[in-house]
């Protein structure tokens, strides 16, 4: 942080910002220039002097101007902030790649310090022989590369109860999706000689929290990655460097940083991780556990809250993302007056499996108000719902798992606000 | 059986020692169980000097720290109070936990002893034993917690998936639209507007949903 002087919206600034472009201050780029721009007319510094050598800077932070493109903490949720939650700017960044400096972070007891040559991973339990890995031997598996998001169990969990932050980073932002580097697990276990009776897999992290969590063997033999490198290099240590795991289209809880063990069992462990926390509850009382997958959702990040409409009338970018656990997103709809008609958008580039997907809606804005949704539909033909249809089936007291449909209502001056609508 | 696949000669044995150390976890059958034992009035000291300070005396939490004590029978209410008590479905769980990430910051420090006698202290603290039953391995697995029964494997498949699925509507899809709920009004994005609003209205806006 310390490089940035970091200057924070305010509301206050939204207003302004927006008004002025009601009163008509910004002018239409359609409209006929009468006096010469001095930016083009007048030689500017930059076209003259030196800019930075190339020494300047050995590993680069985005330029000043992009400050308010970071992290971003919500101090109410959580009673400290070692084990809690921080958000992604989601509505300021395009395609789907977060670069790892401003991606999420969730811990439960802090972000360790754990360096490579500290580094070791045990399996043991029900295997031929029991083993100790150091960093070098992951080093020397056959490795895969695979782009997958991973969100926080707990994303949009605090609207559950009706519209409450105010912005897509806030709502949306407990997620990331980077090109993850690693060793499939399933050839970890093979080394170790794993006995097909094992149904389960346990695995749990250096940090004091540990964060163990039960996962089925079929899941471990399937896609689950010992990653190394996210998007070409190395692990943040926030993020569990050396050494995390990657869980494709599952809770992100389940995602275990600065992995150190790896136990064989017959049997789950039922560890805190999945008993009092990520269970949830429905209305008649009775909780679900092993809600693994997370469903497909998507939300607009542009126009959206924290981006508002500043341009004026004319053509518009809405943009946003979607994502499945199931599988690719294969169409994502918009809606410009909540719900009652419906656009099919168009995909940046077709859907992979268990990655953000983005989506774009190239529109004329007329200036009138607009209650701007999005709903994404994956390959198994699921559709994402409303909120009022997770109620139905879940209550209000599910904390994790809320994947309903957004709102956004913009406003005739461009700006933006959290809704829930009829 | 073991899967015969092709090894590639990496890693070491792990000795006996090593796993020792890091293999902890309990399962919800008791397997890991550690020998020793503690009652409630000897967990209530070590409570007091250890967790009190966040969790209360009575465990029954501390400003935002999490409560462990309290609300039988409210997880069909409109608030549910989710505590070891109320909600957790396996006592082995809060042995585990406790064992190894409990004093938050002074983590995987009690002795066995101390934490059958915290685990004691906890069910004390939830009416669910007199202060004088000791708490043992031997007794561990025999203690049926109220909300053993309070938990379905994922049902998505069938209670969600079935319904939402299918080609959605796209035009007529609904008469009216009424916005029912703003973010504004209730005003607790701390970022957005950093005015006193973000911080009282942090006990009724949803501490439930905090990802905590």
């Amino acid at each position: 942080m310390s490089t940035y002087d970091v200057k924070k919206p305010s509301r206050r600034a939204f207003l302004s910002g927006a008004a002025a472009v009601g009163a008509g201050v910004v002018t239409s780029s359609a409209a006929r220039a009468q006096t010469a721009d001095p930016l083009i007319v007048e030689s500017q510094d930059w076209a003259q002097s030196f800019g930075d050598g190339v020494d300047a800077t050995p590993y680069g932070l985005p330029i000043e101007y992009e400050g308010d493109v970071i992290r971003r903490n919500v101090e109410w949720l959580t009673a400290d902030t070692v084990s809690s939650i921080n958000f992604t700017p989601i509505h300021a960044l395009d395609g789907t790649i977060t670069p790892q400096g401003c991606a999420f972070e969730r811990h439960h007891s802090g972000a360790i310090d754990l360096k490579k040559s500290d580094y070791r991973l045990m399996i043991n339990g029900l295997v031929d022989t029991p083993l100790v890995f150091t960093y070098e031997d992951l080093e020397r598996f056959p490795r895969e590369n695979h782009v997958y998001f991973c969100e926080c169990a707990a994303n949009t969990g605090m609207e559950w109860a009706g519209a409450q932050l105010n912005g897509a980073q806030f709502t949306h932002g407990m997620i990331h999706n980077m090109e993850y580097t690693g060793v499939p697990l399933r050839l970890l276990l093979q080394e170790a000689g794993y006995d097909t009776a094992g149904k389960w897999v346990f695995v749990e992290g250096a940090d004091a929290s540990s964060n163990g969590r039960s996962i089925p063997m079929e899941k471990a033999l399937d896609d689950v990655l010992v990653a190394f490198k996210a998007n070409g290099e190395a692990l943040r240590k926030e993020h569990g460097y050396p050494v995390r795991l990657v869980v494709p289209g599952w809770e992100g809880n389940m995602w275990v940083k600065w992995i150190r063990r790896i136990e064989v069992t017959n049997e789950p462990v039922e560890s805190r991780e999945e008993t009092s926390k990520y269970t949830d509850t429905l209305e008649d009382g009775t909780s679900r556990k092993w809600t693994w997958a997370m469903d497909a959702k998507s939300v607009v990040t542009s126009p959206s809250p924290q981006a508002p409409i500043t341009h004026g009338k004319g053509p518009l970018v809405i943009t946003g993302l979607a994502w499945s656990g199931n599988g690719a997103i294969t169409r994502v709809d918009v809606s410009r007056d909540g719900g009652k008609t419906w656009e099919t958008a168009r995909l940046a580039k077709p859907g992979e499996k268990m990655a953000l997907t983005r989506f774009y809606l190239d529109a004329d804005w007329d200036g009138s108000e607009m209650l701007l949704q999005s709903r994404a539909m994956d390959e198994t033909g699921y559709v994402q719902p409303t909120k009022a249809q997770l109620r139905e089936v879940r209550g209000l007291n599910s904390i994790y798992h809320n994947n309903c449909i957004q709102t956004w209502w913009v406003r005739e001056n461009g700006e933006a606000e959290n809704v829930e609508v009829s | 059986a073991p899967v015969m696949a092709e090894k590639l000669g990496l890693g070491r044995a792990a000795l006996p020692a090593e796993i020792a150390a890091w293999d902890w976890d309990i399962n919800a059958k008791g397997d890991g169980l550690p020998v020793g034992s503690g009652d409630a009035l000897d967990g209530e000291e070590i409570f007091a000097e250890k967790c009190a300070a966040c969790h209360g005396d009575f465990a029954e939490g501390i400003d935002n720290w999490p409560k462990l004590a309290g609300g039988a029978d409210t997880l069909d209410h409109e608030d549910p109070l989710k505590t070891v008590g109320s909600y957790w479905p396996h006592l082995t769980t809060a042995y585990d936990y406790i064992r190894r990430s409990m004093p938050y910051g002074n983590a995987g420090t009690l002795s066995d002893d101390e934490v059958y006698a915290i685990v004691a202290y906890i069910l004390y603290s939830n009416d669910l034993i007199e202060d004088d039953y000791v708490l043992s391995d031997e007794n561990f697995m025999d203690f049926e917690m109220p909300n053993a029964d309070g938990f379905i494997v994922d049902d998505r498949a069938e209670a969600e998936y079935a319904i939402w699925s299918g080609e959605p509507c796209m035009t007529d899809c609904k008469d009216s639209v009424e916005i029912t709920m703003r973010a504004l009004v209730l005003d607790v994005t701390p970022e957005l507007d950093t005015n006193a609003g973000a911080t009282e209205a942090s006990a009724s806006a949803a501490p439930e949903a905090a990802p905590e």
